[in-house]
């Protein structure tokens, strides 16, 4: 629904494999874009300053913070959210692991942190404690690192 | 959600609805309303379910399919409530597990029905074991009903049936049938006037670590947070309120920014809430970013840490008056004749709840209607917020419960309710969702108090410590949050940890004690806070406990136990993970420990670090133990998930938090100043459950107590400095 009569600023962008021309300015951060216009919630809102990772999306199969990035700087990329991790229905093995080890509480931030998961076990297929340290850096205030890990190893394994 | 059903019996109940027996009432004993089980109603007017399907009571609706409905007053926000209640319910009701989906009453329903499901409130670790034995009852009932309803279809006594997993069997002659295939005539059945619990020892699905009821949704983006509703024809709210608190809006110069894009109003909010309501919320919070606001900020500008810290201060001058939480013997006199004494002030700050959702609410109102979406740890609060704020009668108001992203008792308040509705009153029909910046969230927080604390203790000539003086000076959450809540003048909840008897009492007899509050109540709006007065009373007193062993030359542990003979449930707990963490042998080379016990929400909890130490200044925890007797555990596995995370959110606020006041505001205003602990700086929390039975705790608070002062006083062995002033960041130590 265009609710403004000031002009349209159209940007295409790709996100989960699908084209989507919305119309939403250039220097919109891409997390609002993704809620907002093209309606996918899943990547949530945390700090709007690229320290919660709540917002965690792949561009180009690289984990960024999607608040810090522009919709101008996302164009054209591949972007992946969490509603697009589960490759034809089956869930993504971080998905699996997460359920298997009953990972959320609250939950909030778990979109961020599996998309961040995801990406590392891309790069590294079995990382170690120390790289796990180094690599995941979400905010989760609930405290579900214990079962972050535990989980990231399980998949690591699956 | 619920539809309203027995419509002419429901809707002419004139409740009397008194806002403040909503507020939350966290931290005080009892503080929730009186409870009777209202089950509705046998006979034919069956109670029906949005798809038809029959209510066996307001607690179980069971479809033909055979899924089991369970109804959940109660709010989920990560604690594992949610399945722990299901899992009560399920228990009596010998259903399925495998069909139990649950579903929320809304607040309009359970008022309408009066009060059927009991309190709302989500606070002082009160979800599971202040509604235990109705949800319970509830779930019995049921399959009592449902048992009687197949004995009566095969005309035979009930007692000759039995059920497992909600298949009924007629014992003598092997006949089988199922819940949901007599579910409509259970419904017709007049409910047992009284039915037996099972004694825990025999639960099946109670007790049991079992999987979480909501975890699909929370990995694949599906879960709808309160930020993540969307109504037709919905419009976005980006506020700011006055940034000193009890400032007000003067003026503000909505013309400059009419014509940005998606801007459709701009609306005052109350006396201090200016609001942007835009097509997007980034269009909303994009022009309010440039609205020009002129606040009327008052007498509080002058108020900074500074004048806080000097006024609570001054209420550590015995002459000054106070409260007296707990007492014996005669303190004063003990300590002014003592062989030796040992004196400390700590202090502990304001800190953010931060959870990791900002506060939101979403708003449809209309002169025939107010409903509310929203994430809320009491939706009668969040109800009685909206009655008060549209202006609307009961029947015409209600609010629909959506996941929390986080709670820890920020929303168990209703400012952000409040606000939505005033927002949506001035544009009726239009959908409004209000979401918080960041920065409207840790910066219009209510916080945990701020205070500080003299402890005075004293020997006598061998050594027997004969006298404890603690002196509380500093905020009351309840004078700002339930004033009726306070007893002539004093706030009981003050005492939390530190009280003679009930849920939160000391493990500690001391021949001589006083313990005493000289409340003094800054601008800045108290709230409760995870583990709420616990919290800042255990560092306090824990840490202090370590200080008088040391002045005595007697192990920490060692001393403690001397002063815990008539406490022996505080005792085990402590025993238990001096054993776990093994006290008596010493700790790997460059390894230190601390430990530390506390009594809070009627649970027993004790923790122990290790830690090391480099240059003074980099810990590193590698260990943490922690050992709960909550008196029974429903779910383990949760219990232990609030265990750990009572251990991340109490590190992340010694080490990273603390809000500090300039000109009348908080200063920090995002994770960049208000930071929180990541996965590389938590090790792994190993837990001792010793639930020891006959009375029920709660568990989603008690552990924070022990975090801070368990590893202070690691610290204190690793480098012999005792550190009493918040957070470790502003004594330039942090984590390695």
């Amino acid at each position: 629904m265009d609710w403004t009569n000031q002009g349209t600023a159209m940007a295409s962008l790709k996100i989960n494999g699908k084209t989507i021309t919305v119309d939403v300015e250039d220097d919109t951060p891409l997390l609002w874009a993704i809620r907002e216009n093209v309606g996918l919630t899943g990547t949530k809102y945390g700090c709007g300053i690229a320290q919660c990772g709540a917002c965690t999306v792949h561009m180009d199969g690289v984990a960024m913070r999607s608040c810090g990035v522009t919709v101008g700087e996302a164009a054209g990329k591949e972007i992946t959210t969490i509603e697009g991790l589960a490759a034809g229905g089956v869930l993504h093995k971080v998905q699996t692991a997460w359920i298997a080890n009953d990972v959320p509480q609250c939950g909030y931030c778990q979109s961020g942190m599996i998309m961040a998961v995801a990406a590392l076990l891309k790069d590294n297929p079995k990382p170690t404690d120390d790289d796990i340290n180094d690599a995941i850096t979400n905010i989760c205030r609930c405290g579900t690192f214990q079962q972050v890990r535990e989980a990231i190893h399980a998949a690591a394994n699956a | 959600m619920l539809p309203r059903t027995r419509k002419g019996a429901a809707m002419n109940q004139h409740v009397k609805i008194n806002r403040r027996s909503f507020v939350i009432g966290a931290a005080t004993a009892g503080a929730g309303l009186a409870i009777g089980l209202d089950l509705p109603f046998g006979g034919p007017a069956v109670v029906r379910a949005a798809d038809g399907s029959p209510e066996v009571n307001a607690w179980v609706v069971i479809k033909p399919d055979e899924t089991v409905v369970i109804r959940i007053a109660r709010s989920e926000m990560g604690q594992g409530t949610l399945t722990g209640l299901a899992q009560l319910v399920a228990e009596e009701l010998e259903c399925d597990w495998s069909k139990v989906t649950t579903e929320y009453p809304t607040p309009g329903q359970s008022v309408a029905r009066k009060r059927v499901w009991g309190d709302f409130s989500t606070g002082g670790s009160r979800g599971i074991r202040t509604s235990q034995d109705y949800v319970r009852k509830g779930g019995a009932t049921a399959r009592v009903m449902l048992i009687q309803a197949a004995a009566n279809e095969w005309k035979v006594p009930a007692t000759e049936c039995k059920v497992s997993a909600g298949v009924i069997t007629h014992t003598p002659t092997g006949r089988t049938t199922t819940y949901g295939k007599v579910a409509e005539a259970a419904a017709k059945i007049e409910p047992p006037a009284d039915v037996k619990l099972k004694d825990p020892k025999d639960w099946t699905i109670a007790g049991k670590g079992l999987k979480r009821l909501d975890t699909v949704d929370k990995t694949t983006g599906k879960m709808i947070y309160g930020a993540d509703i969307k109504l037709p024809g919905m419009l976005n709210a980006a506020i700011k309120d006055c940034p000193v608190f009890g400032g007000k809006v003067k003026s503000f110069d909505a013309a400059k920014i009419a014509n940005m894009k998606g801007v459709k109003k701009v609306v005052q909010v109350g006396d201090s809430g200016v609001a942007v309501v835009a097509d997007t919320w980034w269009h909303a919070k994009t022009a309010l970013d440039a609205l020009p606001i002129v606040w009327d900020e008052g007498d509080n500008a002058k108020v900074s840490s500074e004048t806080i810290a000097k006024w609570l201060a001054e209420g550590l001058d015995n002459a000054q008056p106070a409260y007296v939480g707990n007492q014996n013997g005669d303190a004063k006199a003990a300590i002014a004749g003592a062989a030796k004494k040992v004196e400390a002030v700590y202090s502990y700050p304001y800190q953010n709840h931060a959870t990791m959702e900002p506060m939101n609410a979403t708003v449809l109102y209309t002169s025939e209607k107010c409903e509310v979406w929203c994430g809320t740890q009491n939706g009668e609060a969040a109800f009685a917020a909206a009655l008060e704020a549209s202006g609307l009668p009961p029947e015409k108001v209600d609010v629909h419960k959506l996941m929390l992203g986080g709670g820890f008792g920020r929303r168990g308040m209703t400012d952000y309710v409040r606000q939505a509705v005033a927002i949506a009153k001035q544009m009726p029909g239009t959908p409004i969702k209000l979401l918080w910046s960041r920065e409207e969230d840790m910066q219009h927080g209510k916080y945990h108090p701020i205070t500080q604390c003299k402890l005075t203790g004293a020997f006598d000539a061998d050594n027997n410590l004969i006298a404890l003086h603690y002196r509380l000076s500093g905020q009351s959450i309840l004078f700002s949050v339930r004033p009726e809540a306070l007893q002539n003048g004093m706030d009981p909840a003050a005492f939390q940890g530190v009280a003679q008897s009930g849920e939160a009492s000391i493990g500690y007899s001391v021949p001589n004690l006083l313990v005493e509050h000289a409340m003094r109540n800054p601008h800045v709006p108290p709230g409760f806070w995870r583990g709420v007065n616990v919290n800042h009373n255990a560092i306090y007193m824990e840490c202090f406990m370590d200080e008088l062993a040391l002045a005595a030359g007697q192990d920490p542990l060692e001393f403690r136990r001397k002063l815990m003979g008539k406490h022996p449930k505080h005792l085990a707990v402590l025993n238990a993970v001096a054993e776990k963490i093994g006290w008596s042998t010493p700790a790997p080379k460059g390894v230190y420990r601390g430990i530390a016990q506390v009594m809070g929400y009627g649970s027993y909890v004790a923790g122990a670090a290790e830690i090391s130490v480099t240059d003074g200044s980099k810990i590193k925890v590698h260990r943490i133990v922690a050992s709960t007797d909550p008196g029974y555990v429903v779910n383990p596995a949760q219990v232990e998930r609030q265990i750990a995370g009572s251990f991340v959110y109490g590190l992340s606020a010694l080490f990273y938090g603390g809000c500090t006041v300039k000109d009348g505001r908080i200063e920090q205003a995002n994770f960049d100043t208000y930071n929180s602990m990541r996965i590389n700086e938590m090790p792994k929390v190993e837990s001792v459950m010793v639930p020891s039975g006959g009375f029920w705790g709660g568990v989603g608070e008690p552990t924070i107590g022990v975090a801070a002062p368990a590893v202070l006083n690691a610290y204190f062995a690793a480098t012999g400095k005792r550190i009493r002033s918040f957070p470790l960041r502003t004594q330039n130590i942090t984590f390695a």
